[in-house]
């Protein structure tokens, strides 16, 4: 494993992360806070979305954000052979 | 059976779990007194987590809070769940790969320095020893509210099981009993939502139920008709809530960037074997938080429809048993301004401060209608009722209608709650003394035996003194939860982000920054909460943001020191910067 592809194992890494914080930031502080009253003229069921989201929604997107990056990782150790062994690292 | 003997029976069987787990889960070294010596399953570590991260809190004060706040309880949902995501994705597979056993040691390591080992430290037991009076308070409150056990006598035994299974067992112990603890908790949690659900909406599941029609036949969606007696009321809508835009931002923010610094949390994910282990298990931990912080807004919102479609302009008279029940735990009390009998339910306060029955010889002193009697004096606005936020969690199910053993399971989740809470703090607190202070400043030749024995004496030491607080709560304990979470946000936050992802990130940045954004945070909310509370007001505060979201502030100001101040000195040693790009992959 040489220097470059670590490298670039990072790079890669800083992308994904910036990606996905850039959803939960919009999604929690986007659509929950700074666009929950113009999200409320929107009713979904017995839901006016922002409130939804404020309340509810983003905590389910949270949960998704966490595993799509440890699927997104995992698949990135194994390119980039830094996976750990089964003994642990 | 009486709610009091089935509280006793369940508490009694979960208890027994507990000093069983104790038991066999004694630890020989310190490496499995501290992390449990990295052998934890994933899913397991995120079930414990998860009983480790929600407190009495949680449990028992949140739902009710939210029900009285409306849309702006989003600030805890959000908050106390968002920082899982900066966990995840940003702490704790680095810290992990890093592979020490706390807080404290990875920023002494990485700032190879003891003075900011030491500001860690500090930082790692003023955070703790806050949260855990919390706890044991929680424990208290409990037992003395449903098994009529003194306060003091409910906080010695709950201090006495910690004392078994975390001074015993370590974080081995800890870990497995947090695992039951959980079961404990969220099936206690559940089964009352799912009744109220049913009950209220026709649909079991709360999530779905309180976005769902009423079933009294008027067609109406739930929340819409709470909105609307909101409104009738005076009351600003439930779903808009009343806070200012920016103060909810700053307060999310607070919390998740907090929730994502707090010691007892991070070292969690010391304890399993692999880093890809550590990314998922943020992920079980986070789903199996999720399940109950899902649930409280519902629960929010049919307590607080309950409550006023039960009391609102009906006489008290024809009130249900359990009003007059919790009349005499001062805990929802009714005083008749305009003599009609009737319980006028308006936005304000309608005593000034927390109730105080009137009694004499031990006797309390009835009303015109029977009911309790305050000495308060009244306020001026029109509201009649007292009603105090954790009786929403407590009461739900005696106002629900709900069989006495629904009743009795709440307190026992409200235990295991807050023993999962403190336990977990607790060892923070014992491993900051015997191993970052005693064996990384003091005696760095000590033998691992020894070490060990002074991890327990400190341990058996901070469950004394958690125990005299929750005994001797002092008169802010609620008000100090605030500067938990801002400390961690504004002190361990910044310095382990730029630890990992700032190689040139040198040690005087760091100190600079950690201690200043301490020393802010600090001083705003003492100013606001403890010396001048008078003032403690929006027109006050800087920028509209009050003293829970000041931690946001307090971590801003903490990466502009840290990197302004890094700037002026050299980079870190050339080893210094090899550790950093080591724990950045998972091998090599």
């Amino acid at each position: 494993m040489n220097n470059h592809n670590l490298k670039e194992y990072w790079a890669i890494n800083i992308r994904y992360v910036l990606i996905l914080i850039s959803i939960w930031f919009v999604v929690s502080y986007g659509f929950g806070i700074l666009l929950a009253p113009t999200l409320n003229d929107i009713q979904i069921g017995g839901f006016k979305l922002g409130f939804w989201f404020a309340q509810q929604g983003s905590i389910y997107v949270f949960v998704i954000l966490i595993f799509v990056y440890v699927y997104l990782m995992n698949k990135l150790d194994i390119r980039f052979g830094v996976q750990e062994t089964e003994e642990g690292s | 059976m009486s709610v009091q003997l089935w509280t006793y029976i369940f508490v009694g069987i979960t208890f027994s779990l507990y000093i069983g787990i104790a038991i066999w889960s004694k630890a020989s070294s310190t490496s499995e007194f501290y992390v449990a010596k990295g052998t934890v399953n994933p899913l397991t570590n995120g079930m414990a987590t998860a009983a480790d991260w929600m407190s009495a809190a949680s449990f028992l004060s949140m739902a009710g809070l939210i029900s009285f706040m409306g849309y702006d309880g989003a600030v805890y949902l959000m908050g106390w769940t968002g920082g899982y995501v900066l966990l995840a994705l940003t702490l704790a597979p680095y810290l992990r790969k890093f592979g020490k056993f706390t807080v404290p040691d990875f920023i002494g390591d990485r700032y190879y320095s003891q003075i900011a080992r030491t500001v860690a430290v500090i930082c790692a037991l003023i955070v703790s020893f806050t949260y855990v009076a919390g706890q044991m308070r929680g424990v208290g409150l409990v037992f003395s509210k449903f098994l009529e056990v003194d306060i003091f006598w409910g906080v010695i035994i709950g201090m006495a099981i910690v004392f078994m299974y975390a001074v015993l067992g370590g974080m081995k112990g800890i870990t497995y009993t947090q695992v039951a603890q959980y079961c404990v908790l969220i099936f206690a949690f559940m089964v009352p939502a799912f009744f109220i659900s049913a009950q209220l909406t026709g649909n079991p599941i709360p999530q779905l139920g309180f976005g769902s029609k009423l079933v009294d036949g008027s067609d109406m969606y739930l929340l819409d008709k709470l909105d609307q007696l909101h409104t009738e009321l005076g009351f600003a809508a439930y779903t808009s809530g009343t806070k200012s835009m920016q103060d909810i931002f700053f307060i999310t923010v607070a919390l998740m960037v907090g929730t994502a610094g707090l010691p007892h949390v991070i070292v969690r994910f010391f304890t399993v074997p692999k880093v890809k282990d550590a990314r998922i298990s943020v992920g079980y931990a986070l789903i199996f938080i999720a399940i109950l912080y899902t649930t409280a807004p519902a629960i929010a919102v049919f307590s607080r429809t309950n409550l006023i479609t039960t009391v609102n302009e009906q006489p008290y008279d024809q009130m249900p048993e359990w009003f007059t029940t919790w009349e005499e735990t001062a805990l929802l009390n009714w005083v008749d301004k305009n003599g009609d009998g009737r319980i006028t339910y308006a936005p304000g306060q309608a005593i000034v401060g927390s109730p105080e029955i009137n009694r004499t010889n031990g006797e309390i002193v009835r009303g015109e209608y029977g009911e309790v009697t305050l000495l308060n004096p009244l306020t001026s606005t029109e509201n009649e009722l007292y009603v105090d936020r954790d009786i929403m969690v407590l009461a739900n199910p005696e106002i629900a209608g709900l069989p006495n053993w629904v009743a009795a399971l709440v307190a026992a989740g409200g235990l295991a709650a807050a023993l999962s809470t403190a336990a977990g703090l607790l060892l923070v607190i014992s491993t900051s003394v015997s191993h970052d202070l005693i064996k990384k400043q003091f005696n760095p030749d000590i033998s691992d035996k020894k070490e060990l024995l002074f991890a327990r004496i400190a341990a058996g030491f901070a469950v004394l003194v958690a125990g005299y607080f929750g005994i001797n709560p002092p008169g802010f304990v609620a008000e100090v939860v605030a500067i938990a979470f801002g400390l961690a946000a504004a002190s361990f936050f910044p310095a382990i982000i730029l630890g990992i992802f700032y190689k040139k990130m040198n040690r005087e940045g760091a100190i600079a920054g950690m201690i200043v954004g301490l020393l802010f945070t600090l001083a705003y909310i003492g100013f606001f909460k403890l010396l001048y509370p008078e003032y403690n007001t929006p027109e006050y505060w800087w920028f509209g943001i009050s003293p829970e979201g000041v931690g946001t502030f307090g971590m801003l100001i903490n990466l502009i020191v840290s990197l302004a101040v890094g700037m002026i000195f050299p980079d870190p040693p050339e080893e210094v910067q090899e550790m950093v790009e080591s724990i950045r992959y998972p091998r090599a």
